[in-house]
């Protein structure tokens, strides 16, 4: 009992800074992919630091209670994630967190909000499917939704369902708002419908929203770590790879429509569980 | 010691959005040089949104007309404080050339507080990185920081 508030308290102040010096990495990755300098790492706190002491502006009350709501369903899921509770719950925070920050888009009149809160709808619908099927199949591994019993498995979830890393990397893709998929707003200076979904946000509720993206990326890649849950370096391994290989795949690749995304999204990620659940009963 | 720390993170990351305030493109295209490569102003933690509302720095250029101040005051009026406005350009800071004509106002200080004005026509891209550095040391001083 002692140990779990232990874990959630770690988790809630250790996740944002990690998620903040992994987010200032990867600006400086992507400055250097661009043959640029790139920002000191510590600029993400910096941004964060700057907007909390701006003057508080909203476009009304409802705008103020979302970013709150989003900002506490980003850290109770990491919280959930730390401490080794059920997935399936996690989930719901998580999306439950996710609604409130479209609801805040679209509690202004302002096109560039309205728009950026459909198309992040539109976002929740693509990955939310392959978030699900990825905890499914984990749970068929495992044979319960907890996070606490990947870590009872004798070998790493990545020798049992490889292909369903590969749904969670699409999944990951989108969460983060990385290119090709970063079509409701960008986490870069790349402009899009101004700052779509986060148009309307402004100053200290600007921050919380950032505070929240720390969480999420702590989270999304907390997930990606569950494959390799036998060992620390491995865990560590796997997911600066991925992070790398997301970082290189947001600079290569433009922007696509969503009617791409919901496609390919859905499509592909059926279609490699379906293959990878066959594997797994064939075993 | 919060209060320090917001401090260093307004004189970290000037955000800026740029205005243009009618003019022939030539200092818009200066200002849009200073994200090349080249200057890279991120690594002063500069990045150029679109958006009044994320806004710290108004960069205006060209001269002000009696059909667009009422948009410029618009999007000075959307930042949310504490912000700073600086003209470029020979037409931002005096209306340059164009300063008599009938349907000009004049600089861009006729309609809103300037802070720092960065001449030239058009402006360097050198000049206008120096004037949100001295934009910056001026917040500096409001603020109270030394050094």
């Amino acid at each position: 009992m002692i140990s779990t508030i232990i874990l959630a308290i770690l988790a809630l102040v250790l996740a944002p800074l990690a998620g903040a010096l992994i987010t200032g990495v990867d600006r400086r990755i992507t400055a250097w992919l661009q043959s640029r300098y790139g920002p000191p790492i510590l600029q993400p706190m910096y941004d964060v630091l700057k907007l909390l002491g701006k003057e508080p502006r909203v476009v009304n009350t409802w705008q103020a209670l979302c970013a709150y709501v989003y900002v506490v369903g980003a850290a109770l899921s990491v919280v959930l994630l730390f401490t080794g509770a059920d997935l399936l719950l996690l989930f719901f925070v998580l999306t439950v967190g996710a609604v409130f920050l479209v609801m805040g888009a679209l509690a202004s009149p302002s096109p560039y909000s309205q728009i950026g809160g459909q198309r992040e709808l539109l976002q929740m619908l693509a990955y939310e499917p392959l978030l699900i099927l990825v905890f499914a199949a984990i749970a068929t591994v495992t044979g319960s939704f907890k996070v606490s019993a990947v870590f009872e498995l004798s070998r790493p979830l990545l020798y049992d369902i490889p292909l369903m890393y590969i749904v969670l990397g699409y999944a990951l893709t989108i969460k983060l708002r990385k290119s090709p998929f970063d079509i409701s707003a960008s986490q870069h200076a790349h402009q899009e419908l101004v700052r779509g979904v986060y148009t309307e946000y402004s100053g200290p509720f600007l921050a919380m929203i950032e505070i929240a993206h720390w969480y999420e990326v702590v989270l999304v890649l907390g997930l990606c770590g569950l494959f390799w849950s036998t060992g620390v370096v491995g865990m560590i391994v796997l997911v600066a790879v991925t992070y790398l290989a997301e970082i290189i795949v947001d600079n290569v690749t433009a922007r696509l429509t969503w009617h791409f995304m919901l496609k390919s999204a859905i499509g592909t990620g059926v279609a490699l569980t379906v293959v990878n659940m066959i594997w797994l009963y064939a075993q | 010691m919060l209060g320090n720390m917001i401090n260093k993170g307004r004189i970290k990351s000037p955000w800026v959005v740029h205005f243009d305030c009618g003019s022939c493109n030539g200092c818009d295209i200066e200002v849009l040089a200073c994200l090349t490569p080249l200057y890279d102003i991120e690594r002063f933690g500069i990045v150029n949104v679109g958006n009044p509302k994320h806004a710290d720095v108004l960069l205006v250029t060209g001269t002000v007309n009696k059909r667009n101040q009422h948009v410029l005051k618009n999007i000075y009026e959307q930042m949310p404080g504490p912000k700073a406005v600086i003209a470029i350009g020979a037409c931002g800071c005096s209306g340059g050339v164009f300063r008599e004509a009938y349907n000009v106002v004049g600089g861009v200080d006729k309609v809103i507080p300037v802070d720092v004005y960065v001449p030239g026509c058009p402006a360097r891209p050198e000049a206008i990185i120096d004037g949100v550095v001295a934009a910056l040391e001026k917040v500096k001083t409001i603020l109270g920081m030394t050094a």
